[in-house]
């Protein structure tokens, strides 16, 4: 199974290569498939996806191709695995999260109705300031489908799959629409069954140590990931205000020192020109705390959610074996439909034990992925962070050492 | 000795004799009789020998407001409208200030200690002319070893006294100086805050035009809630910046109430204050601090100098304000920082004890300590953006309006001038009429009206020469401080920000290979 990571260490808010940036890949690089995102269009209300392929598979027509997806045909994609009873025993990767721009819009909005209020040359840097997050926002979301993509790919089972071949190969539009209101009352209610199925799945005791082991564990984790990942949030995000107020302490500075020519003003000058840059800094901070931390941990709420998906669908199973081995004893004590009763059985049995086999894999691996994903993340954190200070505290000391020379 | 004989009378009031009788201060009784090197000379001044300054020696209280100082070869110029570019030669960190006699040549110097007490005294340039300021640059050059005056206060050692519905909180106000006019070097007293408004009355009316002297502590009146520590860290901090500003000003420190307030172990109960509490207090401050929005006079001047000044003044508060209020929202954000990081420390901490891998559980509470570790640091740095930053602006965003203040009541006297002028062409009138109706009877009379209001509006005139001198010297002083106070203090929180960053550093740099660690 190969390693992946989330996020492949490139900075979202610089230029950056255009390769197959969201696959980790330590070992093996697998040139049979390789798939990334090569680029992507923001339209007004959607976001259209060029996806591109390369393979040596006999299963496509060429070795290199591109489609245009958008995020419906991802989660169309992505829901074909789940409801598939093939793919029971795998963890589905995580479907990428719907691409959000509603929060950056209302703000671009703001700034052009609060245009009169504020200098041209704020309005000009909040302007700029804005549509670099929205680009950040961008970047972020074709990363999320590019690792969904990717963990398919890598996938040695799922990789194999025909509506995946036909994702990534058929270039007219999958005519895939958005589930309509009744569908999507349908699904609310199946998920309250499920939900509450589950609940009863999860009390039966499993004779597995492992997988007793298992459930327990992940039930755990996945609260406590949720946790994080809601509170990591919401400390960047006053990190990020934090940032916004010194932008606006550097502008009302430099509009200070444009008052006059002496020496006080010069001063404010100087000053102001720090905190644009310090702001600077402590905007990258927050984005990148974002990308290592909030990221991760979002990404791994989604994957135990997967993962916990997975040990349902095996629990489900487990119980219909022992529903369906106490209907054969019926059956056979009643001496009538024994052979109906022993090919359920039989299907019941077949069906858990080849859950179980892979599932046991899938769950070590996603240990294996968890440990490196978070080392990754966390190794680049540290240094980003550092990096940070320390340009930081070059830029005060230099500062500091003009200001007091001066005066 | 004396100071420079061209020097006006110091700014005492008139019935300072009395006063410094009262004192205790031998210091200022024995001084009239010295002639050496006394930093009192600085303050009294001409007393012994004063060369008649063009201006009437009736300073009433306006001219005591005269805050600079010449040299004893200048002719004294009263006029307030010399150049201020000459200003800019003197802007320096450590203030001079010139003081020469016939008898001896000392300089004295005071210098305000690093950051906090501003207290030096300004050179007296604003009203030389400007061969005079280059033969003074020189002087002071040469006499690099002059005495130097200091003045440090603090108000430190907030204490509760009392019980219950009497308690109050009692100030401790520490001067250290070498200032001869004091009793010690070193000297504490004990003040409650209804003492420092007790000096704020005294003081406030006697020196109407100088910017400095204003309580600023409106958002400190009542409303907070009063025995948080963060309330009375405030309340500390703000009582501590008025004393600075209070003795920075030469006429403020030559004030007796003053240097009372600073020495006097007991001082009488300020009962005025004890009816000024909440909105009392808050119209008294407001009257002074909220200067007139408009000023709709239009003074006919020769020089536009006041008007632009104003205009620069206005813009400069609307700034502030700005400043100030994202500052203000820095903290706030700041704060709110804090408490995330905090709340995501802990959780962290949780997700690495469910955490399987030993190796990632250890890092991941290391990860939570270093959160932890940051939310001191977060803590700091809002400390330092409010207490070095957003409360210097809010002080100057204040005594800006103070300044208004100050142009507000030179329109005032102005205004005065104006009417009394016309009253006087008036009487001149009636004159002219009684003498074509030839009713001699009546014309004694209006002969005297004539003189009566002609000495009047010589008198007016007098006084706003006077005011306009003494108005525009106090506005570029206090430039001067502002620039200074705000240089100190812009120096001092960037070097918060470089300790802030510093620590983050190491940090990081310790979490660093526990994360490298994982496996």
């Amino acid at each position: 199974m190969m390693q992946e990571g989330l996020d492949d260490g490139p900075d979202f808010l610089s230029e950056e290569d255009r390769g197959p940036r969201a696959v980790n890949v330590d070992l093996q690089t697998d040139a049979t498939l390789q798939v990334d995102i090569s680029d992507a269009l923001s339209e007004r209300d959607k976001v259209k996806f060029t996806v591109h392929t390369k393979s040596t598979l006999p299963n496509f027509k060429q070795n290199e191709f591109s489609v245009v997806r958008q995020h419906e045909e991802f989660i169309w994609l992505h829901d074909s695995f789940v409801e598939s009873e093939e793919y029971a025993g795998y963890i589905i990767p995580p479907a990428p999260p719907r691409p959000d721009f509603d929060a950056s819009r209302e703000k671009l909005q703001k700034l052009g109705e609060g245009e009169g209020s504020m200098t041209k040359e704020e309005f000009t840097k909040m302007k700029q300031e804005l549509e670099a997050e929205y680009l950040a926002i961008f970047k972020k979301t074709v990363a999320m489908h590019e690792v969904f993509l990717c963990r398919v790919a890598a996938h040695p089972v799922l990789r194999k799959d025909l509506n995946f071949h036909v994702f990534l190969e058929y270039n007219q539009d999958l005519s895939v629409r958005g589930k309509n209101k009744k569908e999507k009352l349908e699904d609310f209610f199946k998920n309250v069954v499920k939900s509450a199925d589950g609940v009863l799945v999860a009390g039966v005791k499993d004779v597995d140590d492992f997988f007793e082991h298992e459930k327990t564990f992940l039930l755990e984790y996945h609260n406590r990931v949720k946790d994080s990942s809601a509170k990591s949030d919401r400390m960047i995000r006053s990190h990020k205000s934090a940032a916004d107020d010194i932008n606006r302490i550097a502008s009302t500075l430099y509009t200070l020192g444009t008052q006059d020519s002496t020496d006080l003003c010069k001063f404010f000058l100087k000053v102001s020109e720090l905190f644009e840059k310090t702001r600077k800094i402590e905007a990258r901070v927050a984005a990148d705390e974002d990308l290592k931390l909030a990221d991760l941990l979002k990404y791994y709420l989604r994957e135990s959610q997967a993962a916990k998906d997975l040990l349902y669908r095996r629990g489900r199973a487990l119980v219909d074996y022992e529903n369906a081995n106490k209907a054969l004893d019926k059956a056979r004590a009643k001496n009538k439909d024994v052979l109906q009763a022993e090919t359920t059985q039989q299907v019941c049995c077949q069906k858990f034990e080849k859950i179980s086999e892979s599932a046991k894999q899938e769950l070590i691996d996603f240990k294996t992925r968890r440990v490196a994903a978070f080392r990754k993340n966390l190794v680049e954190l540290a240094e980003l962070e550092l990096k940070h200070a320390k340009g930081n505290l070059q830029l005060l000391q230099s500062c500091l050492g003009v200001l007091k020379g001066d005066t | 000795m004396s100071g420079g004989c061209g020097r006006n009378p110091p700014p005492f009031p008139d019935d300072e004799d009395q006063e410094r009788a009262e004192l205790d201060t031998q210091v200022l009784d024995s001084d009239e009789d010295d002639e050496d090197d006394e930093g009192e000379d600085i303050f009294t001044g001409a007393r012994s020998k004063a060369i008649t300054p063009t201006s009437a020696p009736d300073e009433g209280d306006i001219f005591s407001e005269e805050g600079s100082y010449v040299r004893s070869d200048v002719h004294h110029t009263t006029n307030g409208l010399h150049s201020d570019e000459e200003l800019d030669l003197f802007t320096e960190a450590t203030v001079e200030l010139t003081l020469t006699n016939t008898t001896s040549q000392g300089r004295r110097e005071i210098i305000g200690p690093t950051v906090s007490a501003c207290n030096t005294t300004h050179v007296p340039n604003s009203i030389l002319k400007p061969s005079i300021v280059t033969k003074t640059m020189e002087e002071l050059k040469e006499e690099e070893s002059g005495d130097q005056f200091e003045l440090n206060i603090a108000v430190t050692n907030p204490e509760k006294i009392g019980d219950g519905m009497n308690a109050y909180m009692s100030y401790k106000v520490s001067t250290q100086t070498t200032l001869p006019m004091f009793l010690n070097k070193t000297f504490s007293v004990r003040r409650r805050f209804s003492d420092f408004l007790g000096l704020y009355e005294k003081i406030s009316a006697k020196h109407s035009l100088v910017v400095g002297k204003e309580f600023l502590m409106l958002t400190l009146v009542g409303k907070e809630d009063s025995s948080s520590a963060e309330f009375v860290e405030k309340r500390r901090a703000a009582l501590e910046r008025y004393l600075q500003r209070v003795v920075a000003h030469p006429s403020l420190l030559q004030d007796p109430d003053v240097r009372e307030f600073l020495e006097r172990d007991e001082l009488p109960r300020a009962v005025n204050t004890q009816a000024l509490s909440g909105p009392g207090l808050l119209k008294m401050i407001n009257r002074v601090s909220d200067a007139v929005n408009k000023m709709t006079i239009k003074i006919n001047e020769s020089d536009n100098w006041f008007e632009s000044k104003l205009q620069e003044v206005e813009n400069e508060e609307q700034l502030l304000r700005r400043l100030h209020a994202a500052v203000d929202s820095l903290v706030n954000h700041r704060k709110e920082l804090c408490s995330n990081t905090v709340v995501f420390s802990k959780s962290v901490a949780m997700l690495g004890s469910v955490e399987e891998n030993s190796a990632l559980s250890r890092a991941l509470s290391q990860l939570a300590e270093v959160e932890d570790k940051m939310e001191q640091l977060h803590q700091q740095q809002a400390f330092s953006d409010f207490f070095i930053l957003a409360e210097l602006l809010a002080d100057y965003v204040r005594l800006l309006g103070a300044v208004r203040c100050c142009f507000e009541q030179r329109m005032k006297v102005w205004q005065r001038l104006q009417e009394a002028q016309s009253t006087l062409q008036k009487k001149r009138e009636a004159e002219a009429k009684l003498l074509w109706a030839n009713k001699p009877e009546k014309l004694q009379q209006a002969k005297d009206d004539i003189n009566e209001w002609e000495s009047k509006v010589s008198q007016y005139e007098r006084d706003f020469e006077r005011v306009t001198c003494t108005v525009r010297k106090e506005v570029l002083r206090f430039e001067k401080e502002k620039a200074r106070d705000f240089k100190q203090h812009i120096v001092k929180y960037l070097e918060s920000l470089l300790h802030t960053q510093h620590r983050l550093v190491k940090c990081w740099e310790a979490f660093l290979p526990e994360a490298k660690a994982i496996a």
